[in-house]
């Protein structure tokens, strides 16, 4: 059960860091066209240390590059969040920081996993979430509570991104065995931590806080939306089309 | 793994090849700030011999800055020229992740050097690591003229161990290492 939660954990911060790099070039201005490529960075560099961790364990001859680059649609476990496209500068913002926040508790959790590797990654990424989720915050604020186009902006990804926020919180197969034998939390727990952070930084946003809707899921367990196919095809095809091919 | 120059290892000791592999580790230096070695930059860890018949083998333990610096591959394959070049001839780098890296672990040499190459050194222990928005920024000294009138431009700047300034007294822009 290990592994399918690390190649969670892994794929999670992979395609989103995928996406937050097609911002780059074309960021609003040259600072924030820089802020998301180090996020970006920062999330390869979580997805790497979890690759490789599963690689380790599953001794198969797996490495971190086959696990991200050969493995397809359905065998991916992020959440659907996190592979929908950019949109606008206020959707991709504010899946940054509903995704922050998120990996900020769960992260804080995971420092006391009894698996020390988990543990230690955990520890290391939550230095970098902390300015994720710091700069994110400042900028749905910013979109919210500033003109009257931007708020309409949030207010519109708001809309559309609310129905995937809960499949975070839903505990598949893994984390449930991992929560259970100790090494994981289940993420239902913390719901409550995420909602207050949520809802006070959508408060200063001047943004009102969603009505409860139906969530989709599906993601941590390999039902994807069509979105998913096309950033593989994107990210994997220097591998598919020149197998072991380097730089 | 292992092994080591051409003297004979019972002739040296193992305090005596550590000091060895140390002083060869000041002289390898960050790729992104070619003033640092990766000694000021405090990301060796450790340094073992393991004993092997009558010769050693040298494990040195790496923790990375960020988790996503594109310098990681870099360093280690510098560390390991550095030390094949210096009669070394197989040595295991090992990449250790806790306790994560932290600025305070920068040496106050390395923080003189980032200075004077235009980098503002990061503060001890700042106490803005915080995830709340629009905190209040700690003054941040201007490299170049020492002004402490500046401004932040950016949390995220030209790496990601680096924020973006602004002098407001010399107007000119600078790196600030930032606090991690």
């Amino acid at each position: 059960m290990t592994i399918p939660y690390l190649l969670h954990l892994a794929d999670n911060a992979l395609v989103l860091g995928h996406r937050n790099s097609e911002w780059c070039g074309h960021g609003p201005v040259l600072e924030q066209d820089i802020a998301i490529s180090n996020i970006a960075l920062d999330c390869l560099g979580q997805a790497r240390n979890f690759y490789q961790y599963a690689a380790e364990l599953s001794g198969s001859g797996a490495t971190e590059d086959t696990l991200a680059y050969l493995r397809d649609v359905t065998a991916f476990k992020n959440c659907l969040l996190l592979e929908l496209p950019n949109g606008d500068w206020s959707r991709t913002i504010l899946r940054q920081f509903f995704f922050s926040a998120y990996q900020y508790f769960l992260y804080e959790q995971l420092q006391q996993s009894s698996d020390t590797r988990i543990a230690a990654i955990a520890e290391k990424s939550l230095k970098e979430v902390t300015y994720h989720l710091r700069w994110s915050s400042e900028w749905v604020i910013r979109l919210g509570d500033g003109t009257e186009e931007s708020h309409d902006r949030i207010l519109h990804s708001l809309d559309y991104l609310w129905p995937y926020t809960g499949e975070l919180f839903m505990p598949v197969v893994y984390e449930t065995t991992g929560a259970s034998e100790g090494w994981v939390i289940d993420p239902s727990q913390l719901k409550k931590s995420w909602e207050e952070k949520v809802f006070a930084v959508l408060t200063e946003a001047t943004l009102e806080t969603p009505k409860e809707v139906f969530m989709q899921s599906g993601g941590k367990t390999g039902r994807h939306t069509e979105h998913l196919g096309y950033i593989l095809a994107e990210m994997q095809f220097l591998q598919r089309a020149y197998p072991g091919a380097e730089w | 793994m292992v092994i080591i120059m051409q003297t004979p290892v019972q002739d040296i000791e193992p305090s005596a090849i550590k000091a060895r592999v140390l002083a060869i580790l000041h002289t390898v230096l960050d790729p992104e700030v070619p003033v640092l070695s990766v000694m000021d930059l405090g990301i060796i860890r450790d340094v073992q011999l393991h004993r092997i018949h009558d010769q050693f083998s040298i494990e040195i333990f790496v923790t990375p800055t960020y988790s996503g610096c594109p310098a990681i591959d870099i360093i280690n394959m510098h560390i390991r020229m550095a030390l094949l070049e210096n009669g070394f001839k197989e040595i295991r780098i090992t990449q250790v992740l806790s306790p994560a890296w932290t600025t305070d672990w920068i040496s106050e040499a390395g923080k003189d050097k980032l200075k004077a190459y235009g980098i503002a050194p990061p503060h001890y222990r700042q106490n803005v690591c915080t995830p709340d928005a629009f905190q209040e920024e700690e003054a941040v000294q201007c490299p170049l003229c020492n002004s402490y009138d500046t401004r932040m431009v950016s949390q995220f700047g030209s790496t990601a161990c680096k924020a973006l300034y602004q002098c407001n007294h010399c107007k000119e822009p600078f790196d600030y290492f930032k606090c991690h």
